[in-house]
């Protein structure tokens, strides 16, 4: 078959390290039986590689298939034909963003986690769920209140991060990273 | 045994247990720590999954601070962390343009990092295969008999490729704890993953897997669950309770660290052990063990038997 230049599919086999090896998919569900999310998506990973190659881009980037992948490389170890599935659903993500269709909140779960390291260099449970519900799920913030004490009476939870010493060259790097990246 | 050391984010609050033992017990093996000065986080799997390259230079960042003459291997206690150290050099190596990326990314906070010069490595990888079962059995003053512990691997120990152990059938934290003493049931669920960062995008999602791994365990008449990783003892202790009101269900298993079950065997005070850090009790389990003594000695016993017995009848060829 040939590629639509651009395409979802186009993009993973020529930008992805490996990607190419997604032409040789069996359809043969090894990475669907063996995820831990299937049940949860929209489409299980087999369906979304068939979306892929029919060229469903945008059923592809909707689908919350890949926000709800917990990277446990469960299908990437299974499938026959080594295809790097983890990887692919990373780069689904990217995918994703770059063209703002995205329909779960997962990326804004992302986007606190990063945004806590970018500022502090570290992470810390509190500021990231409490920065993640109290902004997209106020109410639901609430049903977090007994674990989030449990935790903190134990001595498991800090309310505030340690900064890194040197944050001006970790964000020299990063900020060099982007530019190079983009 | 001198290895730089990457106690990772968890470690200054919800895994504090796990970072404070693993060094007691580092300590009694004679394995030497260097902690890495003003290391930073290594973006979990939510950096890598968004912004390809400013994760990748954010772990090289830590690598890049090592003194690879002084330190040339470093131990992360988390997987999470284990992996991503691992896959950055291991990436850096096999990609020439990664690799000149990420370093020019590096050298705009003057630094720099030759892949190949530091070896990641877990904790458990350290304690198992560095050290050795068998100095393992030479620091033990107390045996673990009497209890059940399950092990529970999760992802990262091996998978995706060439880590420590195997990806679906791994075996270095049962040989361990059976090294210690301790009943070790064939836990088939040990390498399905916990759910990672899934208790915060769906309660439903996350609790049916939390769920499966707990039933497991239970069936096996575990008196704990122990682990390698901060994420699966967060997910599994602290959502235990949500487990159990969402299923109707009465789990009270105890999450702990392979360093704190470690720290029994080796005579430490229990209370120096942290167990009380775990939001489900780990009481009764060390009751359990206090009680299990006369057990133990049994065992023991049978172990020794008269070298000048007469052998046990052959069963026969048919």
């Amino acid at each position: 078959m040939t590629l639509e230049p651009n395409s979802v599919y186009e993009k993973i086999i020529t930008e992805l390290p490996d990607g190419e090896k997604l032409k040789s998919c069996l359809q043969c569900g090894n990475c669907t039986g063996s995820c831990p999310s299937a049940t949860d998506m929209d489409y299980a990973p087999r369906g979304l590689f068939a979306l892929i190659a029919a060229g469903q881009d945008e059923k592809v980037l909707r689908a919350n298939t890949f926000w709800y992948c917990v990277s446990c490389y469960q299908c990437t170890v299974r499938c026959p034909q080594e295809i790097p599935i983890t990887d692919i659903m990373y780069h689904l993500k990217h995918q994703a963003i770059e063209k703002g269709l995205y329909t779960t909140d997962a990326k804004d779960f992302s986007g606190t986690f990063i945004g806590m390291v970018e500022h502090f260099g570290r992470s810390f449970e509190l500021g990231l769920a409490a920065g993640f519900h109290l902004l997209h799920h106020p109410l639901e913030s609430v049903k977090m209140a007994p674990m989030a004490l449990g935790m903190m009476s134990r001595g498991r939870l800090k309310l505030l991060p340690k900064r890194i010493k040197n944050m001006g060259q970790l964000r020299a790097i990063l900020d060099k990273a982007k530019e190079i990246g983009a | 045994m001198k290895y730089a050391w990457y106690p990772g984010c968890s470690a200054e609050g919800n895994s504090f247990a796990y970072d404070e033992t693993s060094r007691m017990i580092a300590e009694a093996l004679g394995i030497e720590f260097q902690e890495i000065d003003d290391w930073n986080c290594c973006g979990a799997t939510e950096y890598f999954s968004v912004n390809q390259l400013p994760a990748y230079a954010l772990v090289a960042r830590n690598l890049a601070l090592i003194n690879a003459e002084e330190t040339p291997q470093v131990i992360a206690p988390c997987s999470a962390c284990y992996i991503n150290l691992k896959k950055t050099d291991e990436k850096m190596a096999k990609y020439e343009q990664l690799n000149t990326e990420v370093n020019v990314a590096l050298a705009a906070g003057n630094l720099s990092y030759e892949p190949g010069a530091v070896k990641s490595r877990h904790f458990l990888d350290v304690v198992c295969n560095d050290v050795g079962y068998e100095a393992v059995k030479e620091k033990m003053t107390q045996s673990l008999a009497g209890l059940t512990l399950v092990p529970y691997y999760g992802c990262y120990m091996g998978r995706p490729e060439d880590n420590f152990d195997h990806p679906e059938r791994p075996q270095t934290m049962d040989t361990l704890l059976k090294t210690l003493g301790a009943d070790v049931p064939d836990y088939s669920l040990k390498t399905i993953c916990c759910g990672g960062h899934m208790t915060q995008l769906s309660a439903e999602a996350s609790l049916r897997i939390l769920r499966h791994l707990l039933e497991g365990a239970n069936q096996l008449n575990a008196d704990a669950m122990v682990v390698g990783c901060p994420m699966c003892q967060l997910n599994l202790d602290a959502y235990q309770k949500d487990v159990n009101s969402a299923y109707k269900t009465n789990y009270q298993i105890p999450i702990v660290y392979f360093s704190q079950v470690m720290g029994l065997a080796f005579g430490m005070d229990p209370e120096t052990l942290m167990f009380e850090r775990g939001i489900v009790s780990s009481k009764a389990m060390l009751e359990k063990w206090l009680t299990a003594e006369p057990a133990s000695k049994k065992r023991r016993r049978r172990e020794k038997r008269d070298k000048n017995a007469l052998p046990m009848p052959k069963q026969l060829e048919s």
